[in-house]
């Protein structure tokens, strides 16, 4: 085995970084698209009609129950079969949202059933519209203290995001296979998307250690 | 606020009335077959043994709980959601919302429910936080007040919403007793300074002494005796009545 290159690292380096751009946004968008989801998902967990719990439920239990991968292949390559065609990393994104939103859900879940019996009946006791009820009092609480939670799930889904490689987005993986497929060396860019994520990662799982500790009491 | 509409099972100064009114949880029955009423203006307090459904009475009245039987008349009309609005209710716990400033919460649902706007909710928050002796405490966070100032905040919070009844759940019981006073004291004050019907639910019987026009003694779901506070402390008629005073004093 070869010795460390520096300079063909140097050379790689630009076009791994753009993945890393790409993986971000994959990251970023996929986190907005499963907290927003998720919390779909919690407040249809508590819908008075079973007619709506029973489904939901089902549906969340199916997704959380398959592979993310076989998801993406799914979506990918079946979607476009129905009429439905997106760009590989809109592809991506849907298929990182929905499976995450199965999780982030759970996180909502015990964060609502966290919040005091009591705070439901003061807000009975003034008389709150139901409505009102959870949006200033039940979810500000609830999402306070799950707030780090659902920032452990974004690190995980960070981590997942090589598997868009398969669906042919051009993240850091793919950038990083096709830099070692061109000059045959792959040593030097795996290892610094392996460090990429590390660097990234790492730091933020110490904050969200940190906000847990800071909203735990 | 709701339109009085005249019931003819209803005197005019009858404000609250329980007809027949059974609560069972599970095999238990906690109230049963309950008839009692209190006049506008009046401040009746329940005493009586733990389990005996003094709270009870309260859950029913704030729609926390329905009745199995019997039914529930306010102002001469059943008790709905509409009639609730004319009701406020005090907690043995606070249960002020942690993720609002003091003034928010007295704000929050004069706005929200009433549909003032916010300088007036604003303006009557302040008033009734100056009352009870908060009026510097506007912007601060409940969890930075002590049990005694939170309590006199939901308090006012109540009172923002100008209910008709004001409920009473053991509201001192949760405190430090140097902190009792404080809260004794506020309620004193709007008992004799406001025409508020109240129904408390007490284990101090000074304060029930204090306040009280008319006091009810509970025992397994029903009232075993009433009468005003000087012949229901000073000379009990009922034996169980006896026991439960001699073991709270």
């Amino acid at each position: 085995m070869r010795t460390w290159d520096w300079s063909y690292t140097g050379h790689v380096l630009p076009d791994l970084l753009r993945g890393l751009l790409v993986t971000l946004e994959a990251t970023a968008l996929g986190s907005v698209l499963a907290f927003a989801l998720g919390l779909v998902w919690a407040l249809a967990f508590r819908a008075p009609t079973r007619w709506v719990r029973w489904p939901v439920g089902a549906v969340v239990e199916f997704v959380r129950n398959t592979p993310l991968l076989v998801q993406l292949f799914f979506l990918f390559y079946v979607l476009p079969t129905t009429g439905l065609t997106f760009s590989p990393l809109t592809t991506g994104v849907i298929g990182l949202g929905l499976h995450y939103s199965t999780y982030t859900a759970e996180v909502y879940r015990a964060g609502i059933d966290g919040v005091p019996p009591g705070q439901w009946e003061a807000a009975t006791a003034l008389s709150l519209p139901r409505r009102r009820t959870w949006t200033a009092v039940i979810l500000p609480q609830a999402i306070r203290r799950v707030v780090p939670a659902l920032g452990n799930y974004v690190i995980a889904m960070f981590k997942d995001t090589p598997m868009l490689a398969a669906i042919t987005v051009l993240d850091m993986l793919k950038q990083a296979e096709e830099a070692g497929a061109e000059s045959f060396r792959y040593t030097e860019p795996i290892t610094v998307v392996g460090l990429l994520f590390v660097l990234i990662a790492y730091p933020t799982s110490l904050l969200m250690r940190a906000l847990e500790r800071r909203l735990g009491n | 606020m709701a339109t009085e509409i005249p019931h003819q099972t209803t005197s005019d100064a009858e404000l609250v009335r329980f007809e027949q009114v059974t609560k069972r949880f599970g095999d238990t029955t906690v109230l049963d077959r309950l008839d009692f009423s209190v006049e506008q203006g009046k401040h009746v307090t329940l005493i009586g043994p733990s389990g005996s459904g003094k709270t009870t009475i309260l859950r029913l009245l704030m729609t926390l709980l329905t009745p199995d039987e019997g039914r529930i008349l306010v102002g001469g009309r059943p008790l709905d959601k509409e009639v609730r609005k004319g009701i406020g209710m005090v907690f043995q716990q606070f249960n002020l919302f942690p993720n609002m400033r003091v003034l928010r919460n007295v704000t929050e649902a004069p706005v929200h429910v009433l549909g003032l706007s916010k300088d007036e909710a604003v303006e009557r928050a302040k008033g009734l936080l100056e009352m009870v002796g908060l009026g510097d405490k506007l912007d601060a966070y409940p969890t930075q007040l002590s049990g005694g100032q939170q309590q006199r905040v939901a308090i006012a919070r109540a009172l923002a919403m100008r209910p008709r009844v004001l409920l009473l759940d053991e509201v001192t019981s949760a405190l430090d007793p140097e902190l009792v006073a404080g809260v004794l004291d506020v309620l004193r004050d709007i008992a004799r300074s406001t025409d508020i019907t109240m129904l408390c639910v007490t284990h101090e019987m000074n304060f029930a002494r204090d306040i009280s026009d008319r006091v009810l003694m509970f025992d397994a779901g029903r009232v075993i005796e009433s009468g005003p506070p000087e012949r229901i402390f000073g000379a009990p008629e009922h034996e169980r009545t006896r026991e439960f005073l001699s073991a709270v004093r």
